[in-house]
């Protein structure tokens, strides 16, 4: 999230698109309640199915899965023909002025494409995607120096036609309301209406949120469905304001905790790159790579030898790159789906599994669960004995004939053990271990920990270069090991003492980090995690009181706008909102009275004295941590750039992500119509993974003649994710026993399926059995007028627990987005019969 | 003096805490009428199911198990509510269908086998260097150091703490594993 659950109160307009919170994250309701109760907000849901969240709403629309591109490119197309942007924020917060290259093409041009791509290897070359720059000399008065100086082009007024402005007006005008329609199967009066509430906050001085979660993120175009809500939400200035925002509902607890530490093939904690032998063979490339001029992340050498420290310590010196060639180096895509295609073809022959029920989660899961046959062992840390651990018994198979050794490891709950999680407005809340362990089982750090030894102790004597990332490991967190021991690595700490030049102590080794702006790049500081850094430091809870800052529980809320910065830690410093500076106008004025959030001060003193020794004054105040430098003035060079992750400060309506600079849309894997804005079928950079296609179990893909109804997957209030934490409990299995489908009454009708009869649903990939639930909240699209037909299903189901019953990833396909790579669960085809 | 249950938690420190609570010293914080008959603790604790972040206010009895879940009204997330899989926590931290001791399965065999914890360790410790040391690469094929294994994976997990989840990352790249992924990605 860009901004935080109780911000949500500070909304005029709540946009939900892809997301169910009344079922999913049901406390958050409490917040949208109070928008609509104390603010009049108008509730606005889009989603295929008529949710208990949709029940809710002052306006319901639906549209076919996987159509979300076509339906908010129409809206940013009303918002521009209309004029209802937020011109002031635009114009000076946006790349919206800048040239682009004058060779740049578009789908409009292309058939779907945009300029630079290469058929055979399905990528882009990126070149004609760049700003139009002039490069002139420029001598230094005082020292007549001459250096050359690159600006970026820029047209102010917006018209020039190469402007990012112009560019994009041009693209979405072929997201007209009738052709939208035609994709989307919304009425037009709907898409009307939902376009016109929403752009009402385009109005300065108001705001709207975007919430939504897997609804936009599980297709082959996720990344560009999150990308064009954010340019929606730039054009209408509604980032950095209270109120505003693109807001992930996370689906776990601490997926967003375990996404900033990295357990992840392709990241380490912080959003640090993890190394790839083909971009950064050593450690000069790979900073040079990630490092860039301008921006905060200049600051990237300081994050990442920090890294370097905690984890090698004493071992990462400058001599050795701070021990840089430890770190594995990535051989390309190692993601959920290349792994599970390694599995199944055998070369993976160890596998780690902590509180995940792999079994059940993964796509086209009949060909990901053979996979675990060909394990020579598996790990399990788990609180039950899950679908995972047991699949070597599973109906259909012959323990017999599998091979692989289980050890499965009974772990401590989360009430069980100490240790801290991030809510989906990245705000850190420290968990104390408030009851005992059940039998045997212990915490997940003592499981690691205790395997961690046992492995150093197996290659203990050994004088292999390659042993050395395991022998030199620095790992001391106490025996037992306690979670506070690992939060202060992560936070960071002086890896040595440290003087200034007049030789006066800053910081004595092993002295805690306040702050990342402390890190260093001289291997005088370790921190495992630069974003977190602060919270474990101590701090004041508002009281006068110091703890560690995420246990905090301070209830003073500053200016009433649901702030808390004395309720656990933010990350990073504690904003609660990032881009803030955007939440006052370009010379420092909050928006309005009642978004007020940080505002400049041109009378306060910053804290720092001129030369004559007088303070000066100026300062960014107010009711959040500044996402700025804390006194720059308006007026200053770059103090009207709110985006200061971006090496141009400006929020990107043009941006650069794997299939192109601008959102387009194109049709899912599966689909039942031909795409109607262009001969591009589907995202054309996607991998479509094809191994045993065609057999009982393989990589299929389904076609609209034999499966022609669209389905999706979803989740139900009393279930969680695969079921590992809810399937084998009571009161929820009660509350929900079993596998259903949900099928529209016209539907029904057409099968001669009765409410509660079971019904076989059938994929390219499997088939599974089900109870049919006729409902009223599924409807039949009419596409490009023709009557379509989609059906849906939760995904918790699977043979073990006690709530039973199949999986509805025995349908879904091995494909995934183009630029994450995460599944497209949420749009494929079906079959539908009367069991 | 008038002290509600809430403002004695407060004043204990017994939120933070999760001190025991003998039932003559909940009867005289809470007034007469406050009906508890055993000795329990109550401590806050954060709900482990979606990411809003709600607060919870557990109660333990002697042994340390949860007795009771409610919603904690100082988290200014939830301020006292929860849905039915928060307060299922007391389901969850006392299943009999919890593991409460290590199992292992071996190769072809149809049935679970009660383990030790340091059999379990060693044994996991064998298999890991067998395999890595069978398949470690100390170079590609263009002669750059990149030092893994693509024979051993890492999965999970999103419902973990951040330091179980900074402990799992650094012993998996400590290992030389590539392939690690959770639900983040799907």
């Amino acid at each position: 999230m860009t901004n935080h659950w109780v911000d949500l109160k500070n909304s005029d307009a709540i946009f939900i698109i892809g997301a169910n919170p009344a079922e999913n994250h049901p406390a958050s309701m409490l917040w949208v309640n109070r928008a609509m109760d104390d603010r009049g907000a108008k509730l606005i849901v889009v989603d295929p199915r008529f949710t208990r969240t949709a029940a809710k709403a002052d306006i319901y629309a639906p549209l076919r899965s996987g159509t979300d591109i076509a339906f908010l490119g129409g809206l940013i197309n009303y918002t521009l023909e209309n004029n209802l942007h937020h011109a002031d924020y635009v114009a000076n917060y946006t790349n919206a002025a800048f040239l682009i290259n004058a060779d740049y093409k578009g789908p409009a041009d292309l058939d779907g494409l945009f300029s630079g791509f290469n058929a055979e290897k399905k990528t882009y070359d990126r070149a004609t995607w760049g700003y139009q720059t002039k490069t002139e000399k420029v001598t230094d008065p005082a020292t007549g120096a001459e250096t050359e100086k690159t600006t970026t082009l820029s047209d102010p007024t917006l018209k020039d036609p190469q402007t990012v402005f112009q560019i994009l007006k041009r693209h979405y005008a072929r997201y007209d309301l009738d052709t939208v329609s035609r994709i989307t199967g919304t009425p037009v009066d709907k898409l009307k209406e939902v376009y016109a509430a929403f752009a009402a906050t385009g109005q300065p001085g108001k705001s709207g949120t975007i919430l939504y979660a897997m609804g936009q993120t599980q297709h082959t175009v996720g990344s560009e469905n999150v990308r064009i809500m954010a340019m929606l939400q730039l054009l209408l200035g509604n980032i950095g304001v209270p109120g505003g925002g693109v807001n992930a509902l996370r689906g776990e607890s601490n997926v967003q905790g375990s996404t900033d530490l990295a357990v992840l093939y392709h990241l380490l904690p912080g959003y640090l790159a993890a190394p790839s032998a083909a971009a950064h063979p050593d450690f000069k490339a790979y900073l040079e790579n990630k490092t860039p001029k301008t921006s905060y992340w200049s600051n990237y050498p300081k994050f990442f030898v920090s890294l370097l420290k905690a984890w090698w310590g004493e071992a990462a010196t400058a001599d050795n790159d701070f021990a840089f060639d430890y770190l594995p180096k990535s051989a390309g895509d190692h993601s959920w789906i290349p792994l599970f295609e390694a599995m199944y073809a055998g070369t993976i022959k160890g596998l780690f599994v902590m509180g995940q029920n792999p079994y059940v989660c993964g796509p086209n899961a009949r060909l990901e669960r053979k996979g675990f046959e060909n394990l020579d062992w598996m790990v399990v840390m788990e609180l039950f004995d899950t679908e995972t651990s047991s699949f070597w018994q599973a109906p259909g198979v012959k323990p017999a004939d599998v091979k692989t050794e289980v050890f499965l490891l009974p772990a401590a709950d989360a009430v069980e053990k100490a240790g801290s999680i991030v809510t989906s407005g990245r705000l850190i809340q420290w968990r104390n271990k408030v009851a005992a362990t059940q039998g045997e089982s212990k915490e997940d750090i003592w499981i690691i920990d205790r395997m961690m030894k046992a492995i150093k102790a197996a290659y203990e004597g050994s004088h292999d270069a390659k042993d050395r990332p395991i022998l030199d490991l620095n790992w001391d967190y106490g025996d037992p090991p306690e979670a506070g021991k690992v939060a202060r690595e992560i936070n960071g700490y002086y890896a040595a003492t440290v003087t200034d030049d007049k030789g006066n102590l800053v910081a004595k080794k092993d002295d805690i980090l306040s702050t990342f702006a402390k890190l260093t790049a001289d291997g005088n500081t370790a921190a495992g995690c630069w974003i977190y850094t602060g919270y474990y430091a101590p701090a004041d809870d508002g009281t006068g009181v110091s703890m560690p800052a995420a246990k905090r529980r301070g209830q003073k809320d500053p200016g009433g706008m649901g702030s808390y910065p004395y309720w656990g830690f933010a990350w990073p410093a504690n904003r609660r909102i990032i881009y803030n500076r955007a939440s006052a106008d370009p010379d420092g004025n909050p928006w309005a009275e009642d978004k007020k959030l940080i505002w400049w001060d041109a009378s306060a003193d910053s804290g720092t004295k001129d030369a004559e020794g007088k303070p000066i004054l100026g300062k960014w105040v107010g009711y959040d941590v500044p996402d700025f430098a804390p006194t720059k003035a308006p007026s200053a060079a770059g103090g009207k750039d709110p985006f200061i992750m971006r090496a141009d400060g400006k929020g990107g309506l043009f941006g650069s992500l794997n299939e192109g600079p601008l959102p387009e849309h194109y049709e899912p894997l599966e689909s039942p119509i031909a795409n109607l804005l262009s001969k591009t079928q589907i995202n054309p950079v996607v991998k479509v993974f094809n191994a045993d296609a065609g057999k009982d179990i393989g990589d299929s893909v389904g076609t609209p003649d034999k499966y022609p109804i669209v389905c999706t997957t979803y989740r139900l209030t009393e279930h969680w994710q695969s079921g590992a934490m809810s399937r084998y409990l009571g009161w929820l299995s009660e509350a929900q026993p079993g596998m259903f489908v949900e099928i529209s009454q016209e539907l029904a009708a057409e099968k001669g399926i009765q409410n509660g009869g079971t019904v076989l649903v059938s994929s390219a990939r499997g088939q599974i059995k089900a109870t049919a639930m006729v409902t009223a909240r599924w409807k039949p699209y009419t596409i490009d007028g023709k009557t379509v037909h989609q059906i849906g299903m939760p995904w918790h189901f699977s043979w073990r627990g006690i709530a039973t019953g199949d999986s509805a990833n025995d349908l879904t396909p091995h494909v995934g987005d183009g630029n994450t790579k995460i599944p497209e669960y949420k749009a494929f085809l079906v079959d539908l019969q009367k069991a | 003096m008038t002290v509600s249950r809430r403002d004695f938690l407060k004043l204990s420190g017994a939120a933070a805490a999760g001190l025991l609570l003998p039932v003559d010293l909940a009867a005289a914080a809470g007034g007469s009428r406050f009906p508890l008959h055993k000795r329990v603790g109550e401590a806050t604790s954060v709900c482990p199911y979606c990411s809003v972040g709600c607060g919870l206010l557990l109660a333990t009895d002697a042994q340390g198990h949860v007795t009771n879940c409610e919603g904690d009204p100082d988290n200014i997330h939830n301020r006292g509510a929860l849905d039915p899989k928060s307060v299922s926590i007391t389901q969850l931290s006392n299943s009999p269908r919890r593991l409460k001791s290590v199992q292992y399965r071996a190769p072809g065999s149809d049935q679970w086998e009660e383990k030790t914890w340091d059999w379990a360790m060693e044994q996991i410790a064998r298999r890991v260097k067998t395999t890595r040391d069978a398949t470690f690469e100390k170079k590609d094929d263009k002669g750059v150091t990149v030092n893994r294994t693509q024979a051993i994976a890492w999965l999970g997990g999103a419902a973990n703490n951040n330091e179980d989840c900074y402990v799992a990352a650094k012993f998996a790249r400590a290992l030389g594993l590539v392939f690690i992924e959770h639900q983040a990605r799907i």
